[in-house]
């Protein structure tokens, strides 16, 4: 196992230096001078493009920048906004919390919804619950996400005036955020009403985001599903007498969750992509608004230390689902 | 399609030429086959139509659009649709904050999107395919460097990478397709490369090398139409991502610029009056959904109709 853990890793570590490569390539070797760049129309005078210039390093050969860009990164040094001027780590790990709580609620609401309605669409194959269900998640994949939520601001934010518009908590209440998660926070705070208001401002949210991991988490486990209901040991336990609750929950379904466990964590890197357009329409303050953000003000050290960051994470999040994999698939380690 | 040829080479070369004989056209065979096992799934046969009817509409636009899509009339303000109070018939589904006729903006839209999903899945998959099928063929380090750059690529979220690649380029619908048609060949490399792995251990391919075929005859004319079903069912499933992500793109200011009528960039432009003029909002959306929703179902009909392992249960 140990060995099979150590592979992987062996694997992440070039692709960690290709995407370190590639996020600096971007802002330095295509066309244009990214301070020019980052300017925008206004201009930029002599002194202040010197000034720029030797701040970010940019009058040095490039493989000597990279080295130190690459050096910097493993320090923990991803650089600093132009912008803020703050380190671009410290914005990351401000605002991370922030995603991270809208994509587990987002993935929660996926695995508990979409698991139970993809397992009782194959148990009833071709019924009516089957061809709604399956029409529903066609429907949510092919959703294009940021209309999805306007369409919900309109309906509960405006018509209903349930939810709010935007933020993560109504500005009536304050209080300190030792976890950065404002549904722990808020009831640490013990302060009346800041609980629900956490929550109504993440419903919306949470629900758009879930929308595509549900829709193929459901398709995913109804076709696992089907395929090991096949399987000749099922037909045993089924001809053994046993009942149909236990043959379904027992022997199919730990097998039928292999494919899908797989399938949860690549939605890891659609949550991240989805997080941009989520945050950006309901105002949230995570990072994918900040990524958004960033490439609107051409914060190019943001950009690029942003975009290695995102990839980092979802690399380990991807590695975790290779080792959880291998626990629970005793074949994929031999290989 | 794929799987008649393929039956003959397990089979041994030439098994089959008696029979091929005997039949009219195995093309036309073929086709019948398919269509038999496509048309079983109703939902793709609904979903093909419609997109048929969206072709047709990006077609006749001209001549279906009532109003030129970027014309205004000021004396037309945020005029709700017909049916709605203060509706007029001149207007059938209102119009937008300038006064440009939306019924007309969406069926022009049509043309973009279509544009956007054909050009960057034809990029994706020459580019996909021929760097997939070097890789598969030759293995070797020429392998190891392709794959760890497709690892690399697919790292990134998608639409990130997209994002920050247009950023860099410019904004633009242009530059949109060329940083949509970047993040999506890694899938195409990936599955030609697999099969093109699968297949080469096969007696078909050895007796065409035998017979003295060269790499490149060898790699397109004798292997690439033999994994043909899985990559275009990829290929489906990538218009429609295409088009979802040049909308994200538009939606963001960064794919298709104003005036463009792109369905994406509408939104954009619609998103202020989220809470005052429903209808600019609404259907720019529902035309997405509706091209995208129709082309994943003929995406399924295709797998349906395209993998022999899905055929048989």
């Amino acid at each position: 196992m140990l060995r099979f853990i150590l592979s992987r890793i062996g694997v992440l570590v070039p692709t960690f230096v290709g995407v370190a490569i590639v996020a600096f390539a971007f802002i330095r070797l295509l066309p244009g001078d990214p301070i020019i760049l980052m300017s925008g129309e206004r201009g930029i005078s002599e002194e202040r493009y010197a000034q720029l210039q030797a701040m970010l390093g940019y009058d040095r050969p490039l493989p000597v920048q990279f080295w130190d860009y690459l050096t910097g990164l493993l320090q923990g040094d991803f650089g600093n906004s132009i912008v803020t001027n703050r380190p671009v780590l410290e914005e990351f790990m401000t605002l991370f919390p922030a995603t991270i709580e809208l994509s587990l609620v987002a993935i929660t609401l996926a695995v508990l919804i979409g698991i139970p309605a993809g397992i009782l669409a194959a148990i009833k194959r071709g019924s009516w619950f089957d061809q709604v269900t399956m029409g529903a998640a066609l429907t949510g994949y092919s959703m294009p996400i940021f209309w999805w939520g306007l369409l919900l601001i309109i309906f509960f934010s405006g018509y209903l005036q349930w939810t709010p518009v935007s933020g993560r908590m109504s500005l009536m209440f304050y209080f300190d955020q030792p976890t950065g998660f404002m549904l722990i926070d808020s009831l640490l705070s013990g302060q009346e009403g800041a609980f629900k208001s956490a929550v109504s401002h993440l419903i919306l949210p949470g629900v758009v985001l879930a929308t595509i991991p549900l829709a193929v988490i459901a398709r995913q486990t109804r076709s696992a599903m089907l395929e090991v209901l096949g399987e000749d040991y099922v037909r045993t336990a089924r001809a053994k007498g046993l009942s149909a609750f236990r043959v379904v929950s027992v022997h199919a379904l730990r097998n039928a969750l292999i494919p899908v466990v797989t399938t949860i964590g690549l939605q890891i890197g659609v949550l991240m992509a989805g997080a941009i357009l989520t945050e950006t329409i309901f105002s949230w303050p995570g990072i994918g608004k900040w990524m958004v953000d960033s490439v609107y003000r051409r914060d190019y050290p943001v950009v690029q230390g942003g975009l290695i960051l995102i990839a980092l994470v979802v690399m380990i999040v991807n590695l975790i689902v290779d080792v959880l994999y291998g626990l629970i698939n005793p074949r994929v380690r031999t290989r | 399609m794929s799987h008649v040829e393929a039956d003959e080479a397990r089979e041994g070369i030439g098994a089959g030429i008696e029979d091929r004989k005997a039949k009219v056209s195995p093309r036309r065979q073929m086709l019948k086959e398919f269509w038999y096992y496509f048309s079983e799934n109703k939902g793709a046969v609904v979903g093909l139509y419609v997109f048929i009817a969206i072709i047709l509409i990006a077609i006749f636009a001209p001549v279906l659009a009532p109003y030129d899509a970027t014309a205004q009339n000021r004396g037309a303000l945020l005029v709700p649709p017909v049916w709605a109070d203060n509706g007029s018939w001149a207007y059938i589904l209102g119009t937008d904050a300038v006064g440009r006729d939306m019924l007309s903006r969406l069926i022009y839209g049509a043309r973009y999107s279509l544009t956007i999903g054909l050009v960057v899945v034809t990029l994706a998959v020459t580019v996909g395919i021929s760097v997939g099928l070097i890789a598969g063929y030759v293995r070797g380090w020429v392998d190891i460097v392709i794959m760890r750059l497709m690892d690399i690529i697919l790292a990134f979220p998608s639409l990130l990478l997209a994002l920050v690649l247009v950023a860099v380029l410019g904004p633009g619908l242009l530059n949109a397709m060329i940083a949509i048609a970047l993040v999506l060949q890694p899938h195409f490399v990936r599955l030609t490369r697999a099969s093109v792995m699968a297949e080469k251990q096969r007696e078909y391919v050895t007796a065409a090398r035998v017979v003295g075929a060269s790499p490149l005859r060898l790699m397109v004319v004798t292997i690439l139409p033999n994994c043909l079903g899985p990559l275009i069912v990829q290929a489906t499933l990538s218009f429609s991502s295409a088009i979802l992500d040049a909308a994200a793109l538009g939606f963001l200011g960064l794919g298709a610029q104003p005036p463009t009528p792109e369905w994406g960039t509408m939104l954009a432009d619609a998103q202020e009056f989220v809470l005052r003029a429903w209808w600019v909002v609404t259907f720019p959306g529902l035309a997405i959904l509706i091209t995208v929703l129709a082309i994943n179902l003929v995406g399924d009909g295709l797998r349906d109709a395209l993998d022999p392992k899905m055929k048989r249960s």
